[in-house]
Order: C-alpha cells, then structure tokens, then sequence
C-alpha cells in the first residue's frame, strides 16, 4: 500500500526536517509558527522505522526555510534532527542540529522557589546543558534540572 | 598564598577547591587560637559587613556577626524581611544594590535558591550565601568539613554517614557536596525514600566518581561509620502524618545504639537545631561533636571574612 523508499513525493524547494523523535513532528511545526492555514504544501511523516532513533517523524515544507532562531528551538525537541536546504528536489545543504550549550530566557525553571520565579524581579532565567545522553538543562540559579519532555512541554505546548 | 579567595563570592562549596579549603582551615586554626588566649584583633577595623537575613536564623546571623566583631568589623543588617523596605514592596534587587553602596561585604539568607548568586551578580561587593532556601549553605560544609578535620584529623579515607532530610536540607545538601571534594571511602546517604538526594546533587556525585550508598536504615549501616552527619526530618515534608510517625524514632540516634553499635572512635555532628533526633543522653558520650562542631562557626567564619576581604592576619 505504502511505498517503500518514498512516503510522500519530494519537494522543489523548501526544507526537509529528518531524524525528529517520533511524535515530535507537531511540535517542530508549532516552533515553525505553521498552523496550516498559511497556504504552505506541508508533508508530515510520523513514526516511520529509522536506523538512528528506532522510529522518527520528517516534516517537508516547501517554500519555507529554516533561519538560525527557530533551528535553535527546534534542536530542543528534535536535538538529533537534521535540517535539509532544497532547491531544485536536491538538497543543497545539510545541518545537524546541536542544542546550545547555554540557554537564556527561552525555558522558565520549574522551581517554584528559584529567585527566577520571584515575581518583580529583574533576573532572566538561565540554563547549562547537563552532559549525557538526553537532553536536559540545569537553572545556573538553583540547580533544577528540566527534562526533555519538561522543555517540549514548555515551547510547544501539552498537546504535543 | 591565599589570592584566590579575594573578593570572591561564597555561593556554593563546589565553586571551592581543596587548595582553597586548606588556606580557609589554616587561618581558622590561627583564629581559634586568638580567641581561646582573648586576642583582641584588628584586622577588618574599618570595614562594614551587612548581615541581611532576609529569613531568620539564629546561629548562621550570630556567629557571623560575632565573627565580624572580632576581627573589628562594623556589621548593619536585619532579620527576617518584616521592618525593611521589603514590606513597601521593594524588590529584592533594591534592597541588594543599597546595601552594596552601604557596606563592604553581604552575608545573606533567603528563602528562594538562587537568591545569593542573583545578588553577587548585582553587588560589587562580595556575597556570602548563609543559606538559599533548600539549596545550599557552604559556610555551614567549611565548618562541618573544618569540624571532621579536627576531630579525626584528616577527611580522606573515612566513611561518612548522612541521616535525616537530604532533599530539602541545605545544611546536608551542602555537606555532602563538601564530602565529594575528598577521597571519601564510602557516603552512606540514610533517609526515607521522600527524603533521598535531589537528581542534581546525585549527578555530582556521579562526576566525581563519589562511592556512596543509600538506605532507609541507619542501623544497618552505623557500624561502619566514622562520622554520623545527622539532620531533622521536618513533619511538614510528610504529606501523611502518620508516615512521619511510623519513620521518625528509626532515625533516632541514641546512646544505646551508639554504644551497641557504633565503633568507639565514631563521631556525631548535627548542624543544628536539634528537635529530638538526637536524644540528649548522647551530649556527655565521646560521640558527641555537634557543640564542638557550633564553637568552630566562628573562627571558620572569621577565615571566610577575613580571606574574602583580602586581609587575613
């Protein structure tokens, strides 16, 4: 019923979003503002079989491509996704996304005690990677740590 | 010798090194000695230190204001937030930015964590952390880590145990990150599973390469221990009562088990207040160290202020 090496049919121009965990697709869509309405050909492959990640969604967009703001977002739900340029059906260039190393006002620390939370004050909440495997960030304040399913939840909303 | 703790903040023992704590326990033996032959001193004659304690606190406030007297210090401040601007609705930044002009140096205690290393980045000054909520208290691990020193004579080597709340204690939190910064031989972290270390201290640990242990039991372990680190169990952490009451007197440390179970030479700090998780019976055994342990709060404070100050002597 499905073909094998192509699920939906390649794009002109545009980006091709691959290696998003399974599930995430929609989220990476909410960081990229598109809700359907804006009239852009959007394909959405979820939980098709990958080699790296055991099952991962794509997103193809055509006519949109990825500036260095929303990359950065979307490497905090889909920290092994790659970001595909296309011109002409080729991809003319490959990034792998990397998720910083810092993080400032992006995430809010999910300690109700942390100064950050204190209301009125003039201070930014600010993040460090936790080295390992998953994604996590640790506040530089109070030391919580937020996981990654804590930071999809907060860029992307519970629905996703 | 001691550069490296000039005009430094004091946030967290884990921005210290063993380098450092050495110069720190250096200068407090120096202290100690001063104050037992009644030197008067001299040292930060001059100088204003602003205690703002923003929640209340007995030994911590006390022992760094004597500290401050001591060494000839001016000291201003408050305690607890009620009488300050802070009831006007004054930010917490405001209140840090006036008593940086005001003073030279700010020891402070808030409930919120994070509080002293948002301050020392406003202050010009240096900031000393009495306490961030439930997060870390590193002048109370200099004196628990000061305390071992002095008793057992080294702080390699031994098997430390930590019994009580080490979730939301700052006082334990902070012993145990203090621990890691020695060759420890084995932690042994006693508490109910409610009260096990936070994620964050454990992945510390975890980098250090820190051999530790955690149980529900203290008697099973209290054999092995040469230091017993004991902090209170609060009721209110306990969303049953009924839980804490079925808890509470298995983390009890008694003379009876002590000299049943524990080797001779063990010793027993606490950081204090006490409630009733050491029963009094114990205060006149030779395992009693936490009176010891409160008498070195000030010569180990007056190295903390003398050493950030940059004048030690």
């Amino acid at each position: 019923m499905v073909e094998k090496h192509l699920l939906v049919s390649r794009i002109e121009k545009g980006t091709v979003i691959d290696h998003i965990p399974a599930g995430r697709a929609l989220a990476v869509l909410k960081l990229l503002g598109i809700t359907g309405r804006e009239g852009y050909r959007v394909a959405l492959v979820m939980n098709v079989e990958s080699g790296r990640l055991g099952k991962k969604d794509i997103v193809k967009i055509e006519g949109v491509y990825v500036d260095e703001e929303h990359a950065k977002k979307i490497a905090l739900v889909a920290p092994e996704a790659t970001l595909n340029r296309i011109e002409n059906y080729v991809v003319v260039s490959k990034k792998k996304l990397e998720p910083p190393e810092e993080l400032e006002g992006t995430l809010t620390c999910t300690n109700p005690t942390c100064i950050t939370r204190k209301p009125r004050e003039p201070v930014t909440p600010r993040f460090y990677r936790v080295r390992g495997k998953k994604l996590r960030y640790q506040c530089i304040y109070c030391s919580t740590i937020i996981s990654e399913e804590e930071i999809v939840r907060q860029l992307a909303g519970e629905h996703v | 010798m001691h550069g490296s703790w000039k005009g430094r903040d004091v946030i967290s023992i884990l921005d210290f090194s063993r380098d450092d704590l050495d110069a720190l326990y250096y200068l407090a033996d120096k202290y100690l000695e001063k104050i037992q032959n009644a030197t008067p001193l001299r040292t930060l004659e001059g100088f204003v230190i602003s205690l703002a304690f923003f929640e209340p606190s007995t030994r911590t406030r006390m022992s760094f204001e004597t500290a401050a007297k001591r060494l000839g210090a001016g000291v201003i401040g408050f305690t607890a937030a009620a009488g300050t601007s802070l009831e006007k609705g004054e930010s917490y930044a405001d209140t840090i930015r006036m008593l940086d002009g005001y003073s030279d140096l700010i020891v402070l205690r808030h409930k919120y964590e994070g509080a002293a290393r948002f301050a020392a980045e406003i202050a010009k000054h240096p900031v000393v952390n009495g306490g961030d909520g439930k997060q870390h208290h590193p002048t109370q691990a200099f004196i628990d880590l000061y305390t071992i020193r002095r008793l057992k004579e080294r702080l390699e080597g031994l098997n430390i145990g930590v019994l009580g709340d080490l979730r939301y204690g700052r006082a334990a939190n902070s012993f145990i990150l203090g621990t890691a910064l020695y060759r420890t031989n084995t932690l042994y972290l006693i508490s109910p599973p409610q009260l096990r270390m936070r994620d964050e201290t454990r992945i510390i640990l975890e980098d250090l390469g820190v051999r530790f242990y955690e149980t529900e039991s203290l008697e099973d372990v209290v054999s092995d221990l040469d230091v017993l680190y004991v902090t209170r169990i609060q009721k209110e952490r306990f969303p049953d009562l009924s839980e804490y009451e079925k808890v509470k007197g298995s983390y009890r440390v008694t003379r009876r088990l002590l000299e049943t179970r524990a080797k001779p030479d063990l010793i027993v700090m606490h950081p204090l207040p006490r409630v009733d998780e050491i029963s009094y019976d114990v205060d006149d055994t030779r395992y009693q160290a936490y009176f010891k342990q409160a008498y070195y709060g000030v010569p180990v404070r007056m190295a903390v202020l003398s050493l950030v100050l940059g004048k030690e002597g």
